[in-house]
């Protein structure tokens, strides 16, 4: 694979992964504000469906079925063509068409930079910093050990 | 002669309408919202998840009212709704090494890297029932501590860099993980399919198996290696996409158990281990988990069977409180017909003891009621 191409990947999938984490209440609004376009043809969905979660033994070993989650997905086409798909965990059926929408709007070189500018990176910044303060309300319950000095005199 | 009999319906239409009734209650308390019950609720809703094996907090908090709070009811409600729906996949196994991790303890080292982080616990609290929550006073913000980000390896890990830890569990390089959801159960099982079985199981039923080994019945001198609950990435193959799909993030818990191990014809004295992966924050849950997976592994590490935990047949056979549950209450549906056929028997059987034992008697009788 060229490194245009692998790029270009990885980029669509943050972008897929920040959609999937977000909230749908969160996309509605950013996506009404930004004026985002949301005519497409449904291919497939919104349904709802399960996937099987695995882990691996140990941690680190061969996997094993764990359980389920329910998953929405979604499959759009734009008038201009270009694909968009969504899986996210969870039953949101707007979500999953919207973000199809965007994953679709992304692929397109005129719409990208609207998109990761209007859409993608305010809700990526909203996951960071609720991550951020999540490790940091985690991070003040850690043990600091100490130890006792013995009276020697 | 056989008789059909029918009827009921008006009797089974107003139970239920009853039910519905007593579910909602007093109709001056305000009703429960299922967010409500999702925020606050959170281990419960966890526990109806792990065990209905279903990740979905909103349906689990939905069978949780539906249920009045009936655990195993619950867990019952979600299970049913999960064969409503298609299966898209399985996901790529999670990476709990990457979690963003919210708890993390560790009984075997006091200084391993990324530290030992209490979270949310209910840990050295004293247990004293509080007022205040009963008069709804407002909590305060948690504190936070500026932290750079720090790698968390498992415990596991650092353990095996000194060769005395046994590796974590492989299967064989063609070996498809089994799935109880599409095969029936056959013993003896392997041991991802057993962890499997053993995520879904029920808490108290493997809390008290594991508690029995530590009791002495199988004993195998368990520490917590490690406990860690946070949140992981969940990705999955699709035939649409180049690359594998990210779902988005599910809470787990993960309990390290590390057992000592004298060795036997089968395996050199090290440690061995048990594996508890549990869906939410359920630690307990995860804790009974890994000891049992553990005791189960008695034959594969050449010791002798001599307990209950380490019998796989019946702690597999008997873990799924949903199957439990349907047999044991199965029975306080009509058995009418089942039971005449025994009143029968037991008739009969009884005039022929009747008949053994006091001869007399029963001819006094029958002639009397000639």
């Amino acid at each position: 694979m060229r490194g245009q191409e692998a790029r270009d990947q990885a980029e669509r999938k943050a972008a897929m992964a920040t959609l999937a984490q977000s909230n749908g209440d969160d996309i509605v609004r950013l996506w009404n504000e930004a004026g985002l376009p949301s005519e497409a043809e449904l291919l497939r969905g919104p349904e709802t469906g399960l996937v099987t979660l695995r882990g691996r033994i140990g941690g680190g070993g061969a996997p094993f079925n764990v359980g389920e989650a329910t998953v929405t997905r979604a499959t759009v086409r734009l008038p201009s063509g270009q694909v968009g798909h969504c899986y996210a965990l969870g039953r949101d059926k707007q979500k999953a068409k919207l973000a199809a929408i965007a994953d679709a709007l992304w692929q397109d070189p005129a719409r990208r930079n609207e998109v990761e500018t209007n859409l993608i990176a305010p809700l990526r910044s909203a996951l960071t910093t609720a991550h951020e303060r999540r490790r940091a309300e985690t991070a003040a319950t850690k043990v600091d050990f100490f130890t006792m000095v013995r009276g020697e005199d | 002669m056989y008789v059909a009999v029918k009827g009921g319906e008006a009797a089974i239409a107003n139970a239920h309408s009853l039910l519905a009734d007593r579910r909602r209650g007093d109709r001056s308390v305000p009703a429960l919202r299922l967010d409500q019950i999702v925020e606050q609720l959170a281990l419960g809703v966890d526990r109806v998840m792990g065990e209905g094996s279903l990740y979905d907090r909103e349906l689990a908090a939905l069978a949780i009212v539906q249920a009045r709070g009936d655990m195993i009811e619950a867990i019952f409600l979600v299970r049913a709704y999960r064969t409503t729906l298609p299966r898209f996949g399985y996901t790529k196994p999670i990476d709990t090494a990457n979690m963003l991790v919210e708890r993390r303890v560790s009984a075997t080292y006091k200084d391993l890297p990324g530290g030992q982080l209490l979270g949310p616990t209910f840990d050295y609290t004293h247990r004293l029932l509080d007022p205040e929550l009963a008069a709804g006073a407002d909590v305060a913000e948690p504190l936070q501590r500026e932290t750079e980000a720090q790698a968390m390896p498992r415990v596991s890990a650092i353990l095996a860099r000194e060769g005395l830890i046994e590796p974590d569990g492989d299967m064989p390089q063609d070996h498809v993980p089994g799935d109880i959801t599409r095969e029936p159960l056959e013993f003896p099982m392997a041991r991802d399919i057993r962890l499997q079985a053993l995520s879904r199981g029920d808490e108290g039923f493997l809390l008290a198996l594991g508690y029995s080994t530590q009791r002495g019945y199988a004993r195998n001198h368990p520490f917590v290696g490690e406990i860690r609950i946070g949140e992981v990435e969940l990705e999955l193959d699709v035939p649409e996409l180049p690359f594998a799909v990210p779902l988005g993030t599910v809470r787990v818990t993960e309990c390290q158990m590390v057992n000592q191990f004298k060795g036997s014809a089968k395996a050199p004295p090290q440690f061995t281990r048990g594996y508890g992966l549990v869906f939410g924050q359920s630690e307990r849950k995860a804790m009974a988990m890994a000891l049992c997976d553990r005791a189960l592994r008695a034959s594969e590490l050449g010791e002798d069977v001599v307990a209950a935990a380490q019998d796989e047949e019946f702690v597999i056979s008997h873990s799924d409180n949903v199957q439990a549950t349907g047999f044991v209450e199965h029975l306080k549906l009509p058995h009418y017909v089942d039971f005449q056929a025994e009143l029968d028997l037991v008739r009969r059987m009884r005039a022929e003891y009747d008949a053994r034992e006091n001869p007399v008697k029963v001819e006094e009788k029958r002639e009397a009621a000639e």
